[in-house]
This record gives C-alpha cells, sequence and structure tokens, in this order.
C-alpha cells in the first residue's frame, strides 16, 4: 500500500506493522466487518417481517392459515442452526435451479439427479457459472439473509404471538365496545401495544443473531472469523512477506472487542426503546413514567 | 477400413467437444490453507502449486478458470451440488470419495505421509495423533486402532501438538516440510505409505469436463512442465 512497503524484511516497528495491516488480505478482513454489520441490518428486520407474518399466521381463526403459523414455527425452532445451515441452504439453492431448470430448458432429457450429482442445464444455474466472482458472492450473501431471516424469523415468531397474547383483554374490550371491526382492533389497538411484551425476547433474539453470524462461512461468505483464523494463523517466510507465529489470541480478542463493543451499543439502544415504547403503558414501567411526571 | 471410419467419426466427435469447451468458465474450488499446494496470499489471492498448475491447466484447455475458496469440511458436497465444477486442493485419490466423484489422473505422485512431533522418540501408535478431519490421514489413524484427534483445518492439528493437547501430527510430507523447526517441532522418522496420489476432482457426470483436464494434465507430463512445477514447489516427489 505504501511505498516502503516493498521489503518488508528490512521494516521494523511502527512502520512494519503499518505495512502488515494494510496487505489485501487485511482489506479483505476489514471488507468483512462491514459485511457482517449489513448482513444484521439487513436480517433485523426481515426476520421481524417472517416473525410477524408467522404470529399473525398462528393466531389466525382460519385453519389451514394457523396450522401453517405454528407448523413454521414448531419446526424451524426444532431443527439445530447447524444443521440447517449445512443442508437447507444446499436444499433451497437446488431448489431455486430447479425451478429456474424447468422454466428454461423444458427440452433437456437426462434426468436432473444423477447418482450424487445435481445436473441442471447451464442457463439454469444459479448464478451463471460465466457470471464473475462478485455476483456468485452477492448470491451466497443473499441465501445467508434469506436462511438466517427464517431461522430467526421462526423464534420471533413465537415473540411476537406470546406478546399479542399479553396485551390485557381489557384494550381489546374497549375497542370492540367502540364498534372497531376486528382488523380495525388488530391494527390499531393490539399492534402498538404488544411491541413492549416482545421487546424482551427480540433483544434476546438480537444479540443471539449477533453472536450467530460466524455460521456465515458455511455459507461460502467470508465472515470476520474466518479472516481472523487465516490471519492469525502460522505464516513462513517462503509465503509470505511478513513471516509470524501463530497469532490467533492476539486476533481473536480484537474479535471479543468487536462483539462486544456491538452488543454494548445494542444494550443502550434497546434501553432506549423501551423506555419510549413503556409511555403510557399499563406495566409497572409506564405506571413509573407516569409517577415521575406528575 | 470400417474401423478406419469409425475412428474418424470418434475423433471428430472428441474434436467436437474440445471445440464446444473452448472458451467455456469452469470453476475451480479450492480450500486455501494448505501450503504449499494452496494458500491465501498477502495480497488475499489464492496461490501456491495447485494455483499456478491449474491456472496453466486451464490455458491448455483452453477454458477460463475462476477460482473459489471452500472449506475443506464441505468441499465435496458442495461439488456435487453444483457451486463450482472441479476440486483441485491437494486431494489424494481414494476409492471412498471415488465413489461419490471422479478423479483426473493424479499430478502428483503417491507420496509418504509425515509425522511430526515435539520430540524424535515419539511413538504415534502410542500416543495421540492429530489430523485433519476426512482426510487420507484420519482414516488411516482410525483403521490402525490409535487415537485420533481431528481438527478442520491443518493450522489447528499442528497447534494441537505445540500445546500438548496431541502427541504427533500425521499430514502430506509437503505440508509438514513447511512446519518443521517452527517451536521445536521435529518430523519423525516413521512414513505411512497411504494415498494414491493427487488429483483433481469432478462431478460423475461430467465426463467431458475430466478427459479436457486429463489430456491437458498429459500434455504436462509429457513435455516436463508438471515435474518443474512440482520441483519449484517442494510438494511431491517427481513423476
Amino acid at each position: 500500500m505504501f511505498s516502503y512497503c516493498t521489503d518488508p524484511s528490512t521494516l521494523e516497528g511502527l512502520t512494519w506493522l503499518s505495512c502488515y495491516l494494510t496487505t489485501g488480505k487485511h482489506m479483505g478482513f476489514y471488507f468483512s466487518f462491514v459485511t457482517v454489520i449489513v448482513l444484521l441490518l439487513i436480517t433485523a428486520p426481515v426476520a421481524l417481517l417472517f416473525g410477524f407474518a408467522g404470529a399473525s399466521a398462528a393466531r389466525s381463526r382460519f385453519l389451514p392459515l394457523s396450522l401453517l403459523g405454528k407448523t413454521y414455527t414448531a419446526i424451524v425452532r426444532g431443527v439445530p442452526d447447524i444443521a440447517f445451515f449445512m443442508f437447507f441452504v444446499i436444499a433451497l439453492d437446488q431448489a431455486f435451479e430447479y425451478l429456474r431448470h424447468k422454466v428454461k430448458c423444458p427440452d433437456w432429457s437426462e434426468p436432473i439427479r444423477q447418482g450424487n450429482d445435481f445436473v441442471v442445464c447451464t442457463q439454469a444455474k444459479l448464478p451463471l457459472s460465466t457470471s464473475p466472482q462478485w455476483i456468485h458472492e452477492t448470491y451466497g450473501f443473499a441465501l445467508a439473509v434469506l436462511t438466517f431471516s427464517i431461522v430467526f424469523g421462526a423464534f420471533a415468531a413465537n415473540v411476537l404471538y406470546g406478546a399479542m397474547r399479553a396485551v390485557p383483554r381489557a384494550q381489546l374490550e374497549t375497542a370492540e365496545a367502540y364498534g372497531m371491526t376486528t382488523r380495525q382492533t388488530f391494527w390499531r389497538i393490539l399492534v402498538p401495544q404488544m411491541w413492549i411484551y416482545a421487546l424482551p425476547g427480540l433483544s434476546n433474539l438480537w444479540m443471539i443473531l449477533v453472536k450467530a453470524t460466524p455460521l456465515l462461512f458455511l455459507l461460502g461468505v467470508e465472515d470476520i472469523v474466518y479472516w481472523a483464523r487465516e490471519l492469525g494463523a502460522t505464516k513462513t517466510a517462503r509465503f509470505s512477506d511478513y513471516p509470524h507465529g501463530n497469532w490467533h489470541a492476539i486476533y481473536f480478542f480484537g474479535l471479543l472487542v468487536f462483539y462486544l463493543m456491538l452488543t454494548s451499543v445494542s444494550e443502550r439502544i434497546f434501553k432506549r426503546i423501551t423506555q419510549r415504547l413503556s409511555h403510557g403503558q399499563a406495566t409497572a414501567a409506564g405506571e413509573a413514567q407516569r409517577k415521575a411526571a406528575q | 477400413m470400417k474401423k478406419l471410419i469409425l475412428s474418424t467419426a470418434a475423433l471428430a466427435v472428441t474434436a467436437g467437444f474440445a471445440l464446444a469447451q473452448s472458451g467455456d468458465t469452469v470453476r475451480l474450488g479450492t480450500e486455501g490453507a494448505y501450503a504449499p499446494w494452496n494458500f491465501v496470499n498477502d495480497a488475499g489471492e489464492i496461490d501456491g502449486f495447485e494455483r499456478e498448475l491449474g491456472d496453466e491447466l486451464c490455458k491448455r484447455a483452453e477454458l477460463t478458470c475462476e477460482w473459489v475458496k471452500n472449506e475443506w469440511d464441505t468441499i465435496i458436497p458442495n461439488l456435487v451440488s453444483g457451486n463450482y465444477d472441479a476440486i483441485i486442493a491437494g486431494m489424494s485419490i481414494t476409492d471412498e470419495r471415488d465413489e461419490v466423484i471422479d478423479f483426473t489422473q493424479p499430478y502428483t505422485p503417491p507420496d509418504p505421509s509425515a509425522y511430526l512431533a515435539m520430540s524424535a522418540d515419539v511413538d504415534p501408535a502410542a500416543g495421540i495423533v492429530a489430523a485433519q478431519a476426512t482426510t487420507i490421514q484420519a482414516a488411516f489413524v482410525a483403521e490402525q486402532g490409535w487415537t485420533v484427534v481431528e481438527f478442520p483445518t491443518p493450522e489447528e492439528t499442528i497447534a494441537a501438538v505445540k500445546s500438548g493437547e496431541a502427541d504427533a501430527v500425521l499430514a502430506d510430507k509437503s505440508f509438514l516440510d513447511t512446519m518443521v523447526g517452527s517451536d521445536g517441532l521435529v518430523m519423525l522418522e516413521r512414513m505411512e505409505a497411504i494415498g494414491g496420489g493427487v488429483g483433481m476432482g469432478l462431478r460423475e457426470s461430467d465426463g467431458e469436463l475430466r478427459d479436457t483436464f486429463d489430456a491437458a494434465i498429459q500434455s504436462m507430463k509429457d513435455d516436463g512442465s508438471l515435474n518443474e512445477l512440482i520441483a519449484k514447489w517442494e510438494v511431491a516427489s517427481q513423476f
């Protein structure tokens, strides 16, 4: 990166470090932090959406819909994450390719399953094998977002389902007495009030999601843990200009600091949201706020 | 005469295949954590013996090649489900793997595996041996009935010996050569003749691509450039 970095073996101290920390490999490492944060920022709202849909479905008076919502939460919550991430994603990818294959290559005569192999026509590949690497990476990232959302959506559905039932029955009854329809009661009374009951569960889920991001590497996305493992590994002078011993401890300590900072910032944000949502609620926190304001 | 016509026809068909393939994009999957075979260099790119070999094979076969990194544990499942088209990751040709995928002819001869330990008088049969999971070495130690501890990456097998968690590590000699001497690691005299050479792994349904790479490897064997490459990276004995 810097002009003096051409021969690192002659460098020492801070100059060496400045060269070492700006190698292409380290740039990949820094970029992976962005990847993780972007993943979190996209996954959280999408998972919440899945959760909301799941919870609303489970509450539905229409039996098939309520069964669908309940099955989704029950099955996804029961399957171990690692199994889900290893097999579900491959299955999902194959399902997409299978559908594209049926549409794009109707004349294809060979079977799609040949022994262990999964073979679709070239045009049905997703992404096409001719596409540049970044498209493959984006596709992998999108699959990761979808998988994380499905898994965490199931947990969120259960949390929201519980929260919807925690809203005092008197509130809903009053709404009905005013002549609101079921739909109006749901959107105007139930949904605005349920968040305060859902928040502790949702903040737990967020923390677990933050810690689950290293599963990204199972999906072929290079995350911070992958790079820390790779960069911290022993480097010999034959294959690297910056030979060093096993530096895993240093890199993992860096990750520890990053994760702790991330969780502590989230903790503070959740605290503020709780305060806002407690306002005017028939809960102990809401009552305390009312008294303080008097 | 009939034979001659037939063989001409066969030749024309093969030529047709070769033409159809030229210019196609082939994705090569590797681990990127097994110097000198394949590793990630300072610039963050895949480097090593197999990088050079793969690029040269693709040039000879007139294919455009794209490199993909994948964890060793899931390297075969991702090949058969079509995420990349070939494995080139220091993978020894074994019967178990051959049932699931196909191999080209070997591009390095079968070489013995070696042990690395903290002192030269360690007996692997009596102690705990570290090996990378789902490798021929791990299978070998298990077969002998010795105690094996498996790790997902080669780096961790070495770390286990240094920390005393294992008494010795069994791996390809060329990989261990890069580690000898660091923190007092020594190579044992004992070697194990396992594995049938290293080849590229391909889907069983992808016979054409296998033939293409087979021919490219053969041409590198014939003009001696493969031996030069092996010598340059010190990965194995020569043909």
